[in-house]
């Protein structure tokens, strides 16, 4: 599935001021592509990703897919997201097997599908637990697996992995990293983690401040498959030297 | 409270000990005040007659007469509150407009004294139980609509956008995210509205009424049988403790996986 975003710009009133988040952002991601997009915090880039799950609206320019308009959320386009979005009245099966619910997918198939990618990742034998139970990088897990669930054509991911403490997070990376080898799902993931960027993506959009623009693109020529090792390579190092530099003056 | 900021684990025996034990020094203080003629007897009963005013009481057939009567007009007067204002709790948390129409209506309704409703109340409805829901229903009614809207609007939102992106329809987020997701608060919206409720129907039975645990507290008063008003007192608070108990109880079954439960 390929996204075009086509001059995107969003602006809200924040009381009396008029806040421009977005300044006509252009950019299209290839099916099977892994793109992040990094850029400082309050950049406006959660909102770009909402835009493309339909969760919010541009103020001009469009997001399509597959060449057509996106007007609302769909089951095609699956999205985790940073804060913890398990439903915590279900179990962890359940959790899973929301969307297939929605979908109307007879039970037996439902409970085969839910322990597939339960077992993928790595989480079988958890399947009676309630989210409560569970440490945050589980939950994580248990989200991806239920947004796996569903076969979207379209992966979402707004800092996925921003709450979670270092280690658990290099853990998490590498299952991503395994889980995409596997499937090859187009992926759109936002980040302000430039490491964390690196390491995932084929192609890294940079963002400037508020109003966020695509300051820059760039290819990742590390070869695949990656994990956590990369970070300490060379190649690794020279791309993050030039990311940094791009930044600094966003940031600083 | 535990390093975890819970509170410390206590063993069933020790939580019974201490609720016994709070129980334990009010009696004793009571007994110590009335026997030895530190206070009046017209002003504090004897221990001994209130419970001897329960036997009365029992004998003349009124006590469970009257505790089921005022049990009653509660449940039904408060019911009839919780049945209209869940939808429309539910409805001005999720809809502007209704918001706009309906919040500022509820917020200026809930500042009417119930007590200054209550001459209304039985010019419309006589001195009946119907007098009696209404008093109840006008005095739950609208706090309950604007804390179950609080219920509703405090879930969190991704978890309803997450609904969205899995496929779920606006109705299917609305009935298998917002509604489980605010159900332990809105449970507890209405354990403390029983409790008002309890409030009211007191107020409305001691204005007019022929039976139930206020009317009895009322006919006391004009006989200055004050170990009977002791009983009625003490009557409708184990009623309020018994009802406390089975919401939190239901809580526990109906919501094992929300804070709400406690005690885990």
């Amino acid at each position: 599935m390929s996204l075009e975003i086509r001059g995107i710009g969003k602006s809200f009133s924040l009381g009396r001021e008029r806040v421009t988040a977005l300044e006509s952002v252009s950019f299209s991601v290839a099916p099977g592509e892994f793109a992040v997009v990094v850029g400082p915090s309050g950049c406006g880039k959660s909102t770009l990703l909402n835009i493309v799950a339909g969760l919010e609206h541009a103020s001009t320019g469009q997001a399509l897919l597959n060449g057509r308009a996106i007007t609302g959320p769909g089951a095609e386009r699956g999205m985790v997201f940073q804060s913890y979005t398990l439903f915590p009245w279900l179990t962890v099966r359940k959790n899973v097997e929301f969307g297939l619910r929605m979908k109307g997918m007879p039970p037996a198939e439902r409970e085969e599908r839910s322990r597939r990618y339960l077992d993928l990742v790595g989480l079988g034998g958890f399947e009676n637990a309630l989210p409560g139970q569970l440490s945050g990088g589980m939950k994580q897990r248990v989200a991806i697996a239920r947004v796996l669930a569903n076969r979207p054509e379209m992966l979402l991911m707004d800092e996925p992995f921003g709450a979670l403490d270092a280690q658990t997070r290099l853990i998490l990376q590498d299952l991503l990293l395994t889980v995409w080898q596997k499937h090859k799902t187009t992926i759109l993931f936002i980040t302000h983690d430039i490491d964390e960027a690196i390491l995932l993506a084929d192609r890294i959009f940079i963002m400037s401040r508020r109003p966020g623009r695509i300051l820059a693109e760039l290819c990742v020529d590390i070869p695949r498959p990656r994990d956590h090792t990369v970070t300490l390579s060379p190649r690794f190092t020279d791309i993050k030297k030039g990311i940094l530099e791009m930044l600094w003056s966003e940031i600083a | 409270m535990g390093h975890d900021g819970r509170p410390t684990r206590m063993g069933l025996a020790g939580r019974s000990g201490l609720v016994a034990g709070t129980f334990a020094v009010l009696a004793a203080a009571w007994c110590a005040a009335a026997y030895s003629g530190a206070v009046k007897e017209l002003f504090l009963p004897q221990p001994h007659k209130v419970l001897w005013a329960f036997v009365e009481m029992q004998r003349e057939g009124i006590l469970w007469q009257y505790a089921w009567d005022s049990t009653y007009r509660v449940m039904v007067g408060w019911a009839l509150a919780a049945a209209v204002s869940i939808p429309l709790g539910v409805l001005v948390a999720t809809s502007r407009r209704a918001g706009l129409v309906l919040g500022p209506l509820m917020e200026f309704a809930r500042y009417l004294p119930v007590v200054a409703l209550v001459p209304l109340t039985l010019l419309y409805f006589g001195i009946g139980d119907g007098q009696k829901f209404a008093v109840i229903f006008l005095g739950t009614f609208f706090q309950l609509v604007l804390m179950v809207a609080d219920s509703v609007a405090a879930v969190p939102r991704d978890l309803c956008r997450a609904a969205a992106t899995l496929g779920a329809s606006r109705m299917q987020t609305y009935a298998l995210v917002l509604l489980p997701g605010a159900l332990p608060g809105i449970l507890d919206d209405l354990r403390i509205t029983v409790g008002w409720a309890w409030t009211y129907l007191v107020v409305a039975e001691l204005v007019a009424a022929n039976s139930g645990l206020g009317y009895m507290i009322l006919k006391s008063q004009r006989f200055l049988a004050i170990d009977r008003i002791f009983a009625g007192l003490m009557a409708i608070g184990l009623l309020g403790l018994a009802t406390d108990y089975l919401f939190k109880k239901f809580t526990r079954l109906a919501v094992p996986w929300s804070e709400k439960a406690g005690g885990r």
